[in-house]
Formats: C-alpha cells, structure tokens, sequence
C-alpha cells in the first residue's frame, strides 16, 4: 500500500470491524448499566461481600456523608499504594519473584501510583522487573479496585444528583467498593479470561524458561498468570500489560480476534455507565445525551486515527511508504488505529501498536484523546463524572441563554457547585501543562528525550497527558525510567486523579443537600440532540483550547511537515 | 387587591417588547462617562473583576518592556491592552451614567422642608382620631423619626415616608412616579402609604413616618439607580467564578508556552504573550458583566419597577409560577353588560329601551355600562333632561336591589331592572309572572359565572312582565391571553387568585387563558399556595397591596408591591411598582430573563472569540520558526506583527461594540428553553466563532494600510 490512498477493501474492513465492536456495544450496555444500577442500589449483601465487611471492620448499610466517603477513598487508596510500594520494594524477599530485583524507590513508588490511580503507567519492562506475586498479588488487585473506586466516585455523584435536602449523605464507599469488584468486575473479568485462554493467552504460574531451539540459538519462553491480568487490564480501563509490549504482544494478545475482543473489554463498562448513571438519578433520557456525546467524540477520534494511519501521512508514513513500522502485522493498520483510539479515548492506555510510531497526525489524534480529560467514553466512572462536570459547565454557559439560572437534573447551579466544577476542569490543564513545560526546559527531563524538535515535545506532552489523565499509555519514545520522570509522572498521576475526584465528591454532597427542581418548559434540556452537540463543543473549546498552543508546536508541527 | 380602585385606570395590557428603553449609545454618552472610566483604572476598583486586572496588569507590564525594547509594535500593543481596559471601565461608566441623570431628579425630591409635627405624648399618637387638633411645632424634615407623626395640609410637601392616619387628600406624586394626575391617599385602607417628598394638593392629613431619614423610598431609589449599592448577584458571581477559572486556564497555557517555545527553538517576546493572554481570557464578558446588571436594573426602573436587590430581579426570570389577582389584572375592576337576552315575543329593542330607563338612576360602574351597552349596540343616545319630566327616578338600593323609573302621563310606565329573585318579587307584587325562558337563561348566565340583571315594566295597571334578562360579566382584558401563552411556552404557570365563587372563578379563568385558579381565595389560602408550589421547588411571583397581602408578598420568591397600597405591603415585597400596575408583573419577569439570556449569550460570544485569535496569533508566533504552520494563517494577515496586534485591538473593539447591546438586553421573545437555546447558540455561539476572523481581517487590512507597524 502507498501513501494517502487506501483502498476500498481496507476501508471496508477498517468500518466493518468498528461496525462490530459498536453493535456489541450497543447490545450490552442497556442490561450491563441496569446491572451495575442494580449492584449499586440493592439493599442486599452476598455473603462473600458480608465477609469481607467484617474483615475490614466497616458498616456497609451507613450511609455516609461527602466527606467520610472521600476519607474513605483516599484512606483505601494510600493503603493501596503502601502495599504496592511495599510489594515492589521486597519482591525478592517474597515468593513467585522469579528472581527479580527490587523496585528503586522512584520506581515503587511511581508504579505504586501508577496502579492505585487506574493510570497503569509502566515505566519498567514487565517480564524482567515484575515477579509472578507483585503481577498477581499487587498489579491485579489494583486493577479491579482502583477501577472500583472510580464507579463509586460516579455512584456518589448520582447519589448527589438523585437525592433532595439530605444532610450531603452520598452512599457508602466500602459497600460501592465491593459490590462493584465482586458482583461486576470479577465475574466480567472471569468470563473474559477463560475466553482469551481459549484464544491463546497464556495464563499460568511457570516461570520465564530459556530454551535452546532448534536451529541452537536460545529463546526465553515466558509464563505467568497472563490472561487473568489481561481480561481486567482492558474491563477496568486499567491497560497496565504484564509484557512490556502490552497488547503488541503474541502472549496478551495473539490473535486479530482477541484485539478485537480487548478493544470491546476496554469499551464495554465506559460505555454502559452512561445508563447506570441515568437509572440512579431517574432519568434514562440523560443517559442518552451523555452516551450521545461519548459516542460521537470517539467515533470522531477512530475515524480521524483510521484515516490517519491509512493515509500514511507524515514523515513517518512517507519514509516507509506506509504506517506499518511499529505495528504488528497480525492486525494491521486499520485495527491498530481502532485499538490506539480506543485505549486513549478510554483512559485504558493499554496499546497493541507503539504509540510513538503513529503517523504525526495519529498520534497527535491520541494525544488530544487523552486531552479532553478522558471523559468519551473515559475510565470506568471516571469517565462519566468527568463529563457531567464538563455538562455543568456546559449547562452554565449555555443555560443562561434561556433567562433561568442554570440548573442540570434538577440541580440549580450556584457559586459552590461552579467553584467544584471549575477547579476539576482547572486542575488536569495544570498538571500537564506544567509538568511538560518543566520538563522540556530541564536536564532530567530532556535527558529523557529520544528525540528533539517536534517529536520531542510531543513525547514529553504525551506522557504527561498520560499520567495527568490516568491513562497509562505511552509514546514509548520517551526514556522514563528515571528517578526524574517517575517521580515527577507519580505526582501527575496523583494529582490528577485524586484532586477531581475529592472535588466531584464535594460536588456530589453539595447537591445531595440541595433541593431538587422540577424541570418544565422553561428548563434547558440537557437529553436533546443541541444539548449533545452544545457539550461536544464544549468539551473541545473549553478543554481543548488549553492545549492548542502546546499541540501546535507538537504533533501539529510534525503533521504539516 | 380588590379592596383598592386605583384612581388612574389601569393601562390595558399589551405586549410591548421589553427592549423599548433609549438606548442609542452617543458620543456624547461615552464623553461624560470618560472620567469616571479613567477613575476605574485604580486597581482597587479591578479588584472584583479578575480578568480585567489580569489585563491591567499585563498592560503594566507591557509599558516596561515597551520602554526598555521600544518600537513601534510594542508600543501600539502597549496602547491597545491599555484602551482595552479603558473599554472596559468605560462600559462601567456609561451604565452608571443612565442612571445618575435619574438620580439627579430624585435628590430634588429631597429638599429640605419643614414639617408640622403633633405634640403629644407617645400613647396619645396611637390613636387614629383627634390627632389633627393636638397641638403641632415646626421642625426640619430631617429630625423626624419613625413613630412621629405630622400634620401636611394643602400645598405642604409630605416631609417623609409614611402612612396616612387620619383624613383623606389627593396628593401629587409625579416626582416620584412621573404620573402627573393625582391620586386619592386615605386613613385605614390600603391607600394610606405616602411618599415623602410628594405634594398634597387638596385638603389635610395625618401621617405617621414609617421610615429614618436617609432610609426613605427616595434615599434607596437613588442609591439604586446610581447603582452604588449594586451587590453582584448570586448568578453573576457564579459566571465571575467561571470567568476566573478560565483566565487561570489561559495564564497556565500562556505561561507554559514560553518553554515550549524556548525548547522548540521559538522564544517569544513577552510583549507578544502577553497579548495572546490578554486575547484568550474572556475580556468581553469580563468588562460587559457590570454593565449588564447595571442596565438590568435601569431597565427596571426606566418601567417604574423598583427592586430592593438585583437578586430579586434575577430571581423573576427563574419564576416558575406566576399568582395573578383578577380584579385589575386579568379583568377590569368591574363587572359590564355584555349582552341583552329578550325574553319570548318581546324586541329586543324594547328590552334595550326598558333596560336603558332603568338604568338613568342607577350610578354604579355596572349600571353605566348598561348605558354603553345600549348606546353601542342600539344606537339609543342618552335621553335629553326634558324628556323625562314628570318621572321618578328609583335608585339602586342594596335594600329592593332593584333601580327603575316611573314615568308619569298618558302612557304611565313603570320600568325595573335588578337581581333576578327581587324583579321576580316585584312582578309576582302586579299579579304578573316569570317565563320560564327567563328562568332558564337567568341560570344559563349564572352558570358561566356571569350575572345576570332581570329587566321588567308595567304599563298602566295591568300586571309588570319580564322584558328580559341583562348579562353582566367580568370583561378580560385584551391581549391577555397570548401573554399567558407566551409565559407557558416559558414555562411559567399563571394562577388566577379570586374571591369570587368557583363557578365564576373558572369560567373567567378559562376566558382569560390561565393555568390555574384559586377561587374563594382568602389571604391565608395565597399564603398556603405560596408555600405549596415552594415545597415542590418551584419559584412563586406575586403582587399585591393590601396589608393583608404582606405575608405573602413576604413569602413569595418575587413580590411586588403597589405604590398605592399599605407600608406594610411595600416593606414585605421585594418590589415596588410606581405604576400600580398588577399586569407589570409579566414585565418584570422578562426583563429578568433578558438579564441572564445577554449575559449568557456574551458569555457564550467571548469564549467562541478565542478559535479565530488562535488562528491569528499562533502562525504569527511560531511560523517563523515553524514554516509549514503557515497553513493555520487562514485570515492571510498582513504580517506576524500586524497580526498580533489586530487580534489585540479587535479584542478591545468588541467590547465597545457590543456596549448597546450589553446595556439594551439581547432581543427576548417568550418561547421555549429548546427554541431560546437554538436561537442564542446560533447567533452568539456561532457568530462568536466567525466574526472575529472577520473583524480580525478587517483591523489587518487597515493596519497594514495605515503603515502603522513599518
């Protein structure tokens, strides 16, 4: 294939696979987001959940106020992040280390972050620095629970959303935190792993072997309980991969179907929450407007990314005559493209192609994927809070267009509520603008670069709207491995998880003390096809213009080039 | 409501536009506010408005960087981000300035009188009789406190707020209202309140002072128009919170995009950051939003609405329910004949005959309306003085219920009109009877909350038979019904408060369009419904004068009170209408609309603005270093230097140009959220987006000509 014209069966292929992945998506989200609605909801505990209660000493029927719920959450998350830290820290000492050396402490700590904020940023090479229990006992279980934090963080949110006048009490981490690994991610993630076993991933506890082969050369035949991290690497849009090439590799991910598969796993919650959001706050048309505008965004990023890699624009394409130079041959261009657009638009950052070796204004597309805050489809939870507080803004700006004082699901928004929502939408700019700008001018940060000139800055941008985001994936170019940018990308991560998530707390008992307003003809309708087309505006101008004069030195440089 | 008949007639309601206030921006305008806008460059008075101190500050920090590197471009930048703030402040200025004419005005009102105080003691002045014989001393206006209380007589200027305890005079409020007939203030109704400053012009009263001096209705009219006690309201400081997110937005991407550049082999000059700072926060709404609460609250006034905080102004526009008074505000004060019904084989002309005698003696405003009535639709002009000689007037009295004449002669007649069950007494007295067709169209009109006036005659001696049967009716008046439509497609439901029967209540209520009535409505039931709608969330505006209508007015989310009525009417509503106009009540909820609609709507313009200056500024920055960013140069701007600065006074332009509009209000009609919306994106959202790449073009062109840079 030569340059910017693909042919019509590879576009034909390119829309039949995205026409797949969509109608699997569209059959699942209605009865997965009233599951999730009704894990969330049901006055019920299993047994198993009941166990786990009076393991941690917790009341899962109290109802907390805005504030114990956020010290829960950041509670259970420090503990996380001290038990991750310690887990890489002392892996030699411990069983199933496969001999590994331990974690410096930049590089625990960074990884300790990395997990416990569902960034899954990896820094090291998982089959040389990352024993079988550090895999298992710390890397998986952060997977499901740091993905279960952020469905909380939307279960309190609607909470605040749904209830009228009540002392800011917005539900009950603990019990949000369990039912949500235990009656949605585990068996998702079960189903999921028994599916990619078939598929060919590998999943048990051997150690990596060197084998001679035949022809006398030795090859390292790696083992490890695979498919297990895999299933809820792409369910929790965590994308931390147990190899260093991730879903690229033949082990993770070895065959066109199961990339087709990963990308529908990575999908499959952002998209459903939508509904599970709009069941719990008693409105199921809100649920459209918000899926509306994740869908439209995304399919937006896939249809510029395909078209992209297709085209094989950029340096990069022309020099090789096509895109494939950092791309596996086994799914191709089109797919590849499905996948990197998929992974950044979903805060996954698991990737089945190097991200580095996109086309200029592929990677550029990614980039800005990540940029508008993760929010279509997003993280699991995190990416529907993020943009209802995107549909707060909106709703504010807009809102006073129709001669009322804005209100959104029957929430008047005041002084408070746009102070919340203003500092959320403030914060990740912050974060990756100011950690990029530092590092472009500093030693350890350009002793980093791979490259200079545009490239340079875009792997820099990159990776700070990486951890800025929570997303994880990487450009690869990008030496990070050191003391500066593993911590510096661990303050990112933390920084840019943990701050909205206390503000979107704060938000959600603000409104959960509020008085709810019935919405009539003079209310703006936040469930109309304007509404969807005023927050897709929204999100581009209002998130997306921070960047301009950063991406445009960047990726927009090299697109033109 | 119903207890006071306003001595104007109401004005009949129609729907004027509410952009009809003078708001042709002259130069001369803008040359008196110059100085106060100069004065607003103290960065203590910027203090409030972030974004504009942002530009202040950078146009401070431009000035050095001129001075130490000067050239043309810096300087003509320089001197922009200057003019930009001076707009800015301007805007200010020019709002406040609209009102100090009015202010001015006012304070005449305010001269220093003198004032007949009563001597007594203080249990004596509680009484309301015999006070105008106790003996007075004449002190300066200014002493009095409340709880004195004054004697005015005739020609005396009412030396301060009060309530009329004693006597009855017509007094001259037109320095207050701008009305200049006269209106009737009177002890013990809800026409006691008195205005100090106004004129009694006939006869004597007594007044109680409500009000401290400097505390009067004058004193806060003043300090409103002059907007020196403008207290931001909760939306405008929640959109201030938004506008100072995104300037720290911006700052952050400015500040960051020197090292970018530095690394990128690109540094700027700081002069050129800053204008695109100064380019990308939202300097038009941020020097606009002043200006628009300003002139919202002149808006009100220029309507003679007085509103004791602009919250209460805001919070008409997100009225949910609208409670009106029938009387004087859906219908006119009084019942009218509307129609004559004969009774079977009588001419109607004969009914309208009869029913015209009866009514010479009857001066009730219903038994006038029987004349108009006949006169427009028969043609039967008033009967010469003469003809009736030798007659006998029978006037109305509640006792027979009946008025008539008798007229003496050859012929002798003797004609009856009155409620249904005294005619038919009177008719059975002859010997005579009722038809039952008469019976039946009696209760018809009864049926449709009308009532209905019997007419009968007996001539000579044989006995008196039913004419036929008058329809008297509540008259709607014009225009009403399309306005309540226009308020539903707003979403706002109108409730018809009445003490009239259900029945009635609700034929009227179907005629006049509303939502909704409260028939048989006591003050205690309003107050409950009031605090019904409220406990489901929804925003109640109502009006009201009377003193038993202060609870309400209290409780209701926007009450406004009539000039006419009670002080304690006036202290418990949140408004006040000069006017006493109860329909003005749908004013005021649009002008509280159009308030929130041209802020959002310039909000939503500023922030469309920054795409097309990034389009200008970035290839100006970068494509030196960067050629084939030349492509994002779509305006083809003159020169990277011409193109930075085009931006920069664009930026300032705007905010003068949409000065009118800011103080004027965007254009409202009622319709719709989704219609508004669609509209407001459209023009502002969408015009935002493209007309900078228009005006930034243009400023080029005439830079570039003008050789100001080279």
């Amino acid at each position: 294939m030569t340059a910017s014209a693909p042919s019509a069966v590879v576009v034909l292929t390119a829309a039949g696979q995205v026409l797949l992945v969509v109608l699997v998506l569209a059959a699942a989200h209605r009865p997965l987001g009233d599951h999730v609605a009704r894990t969330l909801t049901s006055p019920r505990h299993l047994a198993v959940e009941r166990a786990g209660y009076r393991l941690m000493r917790v009341d899962p029927d109290a109802e907390q106020r805005w504030s114990t719920y956020l010290l829960s959450l950041l509670g259970f998350s420090l503990a996380s992040v001290v038990v991750l830290y310690a887990l890489a820290r002392l892996q030699s000492a411990l069983p199933l280390s496969l001999g590994t050396a331990p974690f410096d402490p930049a590089g625990a700590w960074n990884t300790a972050v990395s997990f416990a904020t569902n960034t899954n940023w990896q820094w090291y090479s998982g089959e040389q620095a990352a024993g079988h229990l550090l895999q298992m006992a710390g890397l998986t279980v952060q997977n499901f629970v740091s993905a279960a934090v952020g469905v909380a963080v939307m279960a309190a949110l609607a909470r605040g959303f749904a209830r009228s006048g009540t002392d800011a009490r917005v539900g009950n981490f603990w019990a949000d935190l369990v039912r949500t690994t235990v009656r949605v991610l585990l068996p998702l993630a079960a189903v999921l792993a028994l599916v990619l076993v078939a598929g060919g991933v590998v999943q048990n506890l051997l150690p990596h072997e060197a084998v001679t082969t035949l022809a006398g050369g030795t090859q390292e035949v790696l083992g490890g309980p695979v498919a297990s991290q895999e299933a809820i690497k792409q369910l929790g849009t965590n994308g931390g991969g147990f190899f260093n090439a991730n879903s690229a590799h033949p082990l993770e991910n070895p065959t066109p179907w199961t990339n087709a598969l990963q990308v529908v796993a990575m999908l499959l919650l952002p998209f459903a929450l939508p509904r599970t959001f709009a069941v719990m706050v008693g409105d199921r048309r809100q649920g459209w407007a918000i899926l509306a505008t994740m869908s439209t965004l995304w399919l937006a990023s896939v249809a510029l990314l395909t078209w992209a890699e297709l085209s094989g624009a950029g340096a990069v394409g022309r020099a090789a005559g096509a895109a494939m130079e950092g791309k596996e041959v086994r799914f191709g261009e089109a797919a590849s493209a499905l996948f990197a657009a998929s992974t950044t638009m979903t805060s996954t950052g698991a990737v089945n192609a190097m991200h580095d070796s996109l086309t200029a204004p592929g990677g550029g597309v990614a980039m800005v994927g990540m940029l508008l805050g993760e929010v279509a489809p997003g993280g699991v939870g995190s990416g529907v809070y993020g943009l209802v507080v995107l549909a707060v803004v909106a709703v504010f700006l807009a809102g006073l267009m129709v001669g009322r004082t804005p209100e959104y699901l029957g929430k008047k928004l005041g002084r408070e509520e746009i102070t919340l929502v203003a500092l959320v939408v403030l914060t990740m700019p912050a974060v990756v603008l100011v950690g990029t700008a530092l590092s472009v001018v500093s030693g350890p940060g350009l002793a980093g670069l791979q490259e200079h000139g545009p490239h340079g800055l875009s792997e820099v941008l990159y990776a700070f709207a990486s951890a800025g985001n929570n997303n994880g994936s990487a450009f690869a170019g990008l030496s990070s491995g050191t003391p500066y940018y593993d911590t510096l990308l661990g303050l990112a991560m933390l920084v840019g998880r943990f701050v909205p998530i206390a503000l979107v707390l704060a938000l959600a008992g603000r409104l959960a003390s509020a008085r709810r307003v019935p919405a009539g003809a003079g209310t703006l309708p936040t469930h109309s096809p304007l509404f969807v087309g005023l927050l897709v505006a929204v999100t581009l101008v209002v998130v997306g213009l921070t960047f301009v004069p950063a991406l445009s030195l960047g990726p927009v440089v090299e697109s033109l080039s | 409501m119903s207890t006071s008949t306003p001595v104007r007639p109401s004005s009949p309601v129609t729907a004027r536009p509410v952009a009809g206030a003078p708001t042709v921006l002259s130069v001369r305008q803008l040359a008196a506010a110059l100085p106060d806008a100069l004065r607003g460059l103290d960065p203590r008075r910027l203090r409030r408005t972030p974004v504009l101190l942002v530009v202040e500050v950078g146009a401070a920090f431009t000035t050095v960087l001129a001075a130490i590197e000067p050239d043309a471009f810096a300087w003509s930048i320089t001197a922009w981000l200057w003019l930009t703030v001076l707009c800015a402040t301007l805007a200010e200025a020019v709002a406040e300035g609209r009102g100090k004419a009015q202010a001015a005005s006012l304070r005449a009102t305010q001269r220093e009188t003198t004032a007949l105080r009563v001597v007594a003691p203080p249990d004596t002045l509680e009484h309301t009789t015999g006070l105008a014989a106790l003996p007075t001393q004449e002190v300066p206006s200014s002493t009095l406190r409340p709880g004195d209380v004054v004697v005015v007589r005739a020609g005396r200027t009412i030396p301060g707020d009060g309530d009329v305890v004693e006597g009855v005079a017509s007094v001259d409020e037109s320095a207050i209202t701008g009305e200049s007939a006269p209106v009737i203030r009177e002890s013990g109704g809800d026409r006691c309140a008195v205005t100090g400053g106004t004129v009694v012009l006939s006869d004597e009263v007594v007044v109680r002072i409500t009000a401290e001096p400097g505390r009067t209705f004058v004193d806060r009219m003043i300090a409103l128009v002059e907007g020196s006690q403008r207290q931001r309201t909760p939306n405008e400081v929640a959109l201030d919170v938004l506008l100072t997110s995104l300037t720290i937005v911006f700052l952050l991407a400015v500040v960051t995009l020197q090292p970018f550049a530095v690394y990128s082999g690109a540094p700027q000059r700081l002069v050129v950051l800053v204008a695109l700072l100064v380019c990308l926060i939202p300097t038009t709404i941020g020097a606009l939003l002043s200006a628009i609460g300003i002139a919202g609250m002149d808006r009100l006034v220029r309507r003679n609405v007085l509103a004791t905080s602009g919250r209460a102004v805001e919070a008409a526009g997100d009225v949910d329910v609208l409670l009106l008074d029938k009387t004087g505000t859906i219908t006119f004060g009084n019942r009218r004949a509307s129609e004559l019904v004969a009774a079977a084989g009588v001419p109607v002309e004969r009914l309208a005959d009869a029913a015209q005698l009866s009514s010479m003696a009857d001066e009730t405003p219903e038994g006038r309306s029987v004349l108009v009535l006949v006169k427009e639709r028969f043609g039967l002009r008033e009967r010469p003085e003469g003809e009736l000689v030798g007659s006998t007037l029978v006037p109305f009295s509640a006792r027979t219920r009946m008025s008539g004449v008798d007229l003496d002669g050859v012929d002798p007649r003797r004609v009856r009109k009155g409620a249904a069950a005294a005619v038919t007494h009177w008719v059975r007295s002859t010997g005579g009877h009722a038809g039952d067709d008469v019976a039946a169209t009696v209760d018809a009109i009864a049926a449709t909350g009308g009532t209905p006036l019997v007419v009968a005659e007996q001539v000579g001696d044989r006995p008196a038979r039913v004419l036929g049967v008058v329809h008297l009716k509540d008259v709607v008046k014009d225009g009403l019904r399309d306005r309540f439509d226009a308020l539903r497609a707003m979403g706002i439901r109108t409730v018809m408060v009445t003490g009239d029967n259900r029945v009635t209540a609700e034929a009227i209520g179907r005629e006049a369009g509303v939502d909704e009535v409260l028939a048989e409505a006591t003050p205690e039931d309003k107050l409950a419904l009031i605090r019904r709608e409220q406990a489901g969330g929804r925003l109640v505006a109502m009006c009201g004068d009377g003193t038993n209508d202060a609870p309400a007015l209290a409780q209701a989310d926007v009450g406004v009170a009539m000039s006419s009525g009670t002080s304690a009417a006036k202290e418990a509503g949140n408004m006040v209408d000069l006017d006493s106009d109860p329909t003005k009540l749908i004013e005021v909820v649009e002008i509280g609309k159009q308030l929130l609609i041209t802020r959002g709507a310039l909000t939503t313009f500023s922030i469309a603005n920054d795409v097309a200056k990034y389009f200008a500024i970035l290839p100006a920055m970068f494509a030196v270093a960067f050629p084939p960013l030349r492509v994002l140069d779509v305006m083809h701007l003159g020169s990277p230097e011409s193109a930075v600065l085009s931006a920069v006074v664009f930026n300032a332009l705007v905010i003068v140009a949409l000065l009118p509009l800011a103080l004027r209000g965007v254009r409202y009609r009622p319709a719709s959220a989704s219609a508004l919306l669609r509209r407001n994106l459209l023009l502002y959202g969408v015009g935002g987006l493209v007309a900078p790449f228009v005006g930034i073009k243009l400023v080029d062109l005439l830079v570039t000509a003008l050789g100001v840079l080279s």
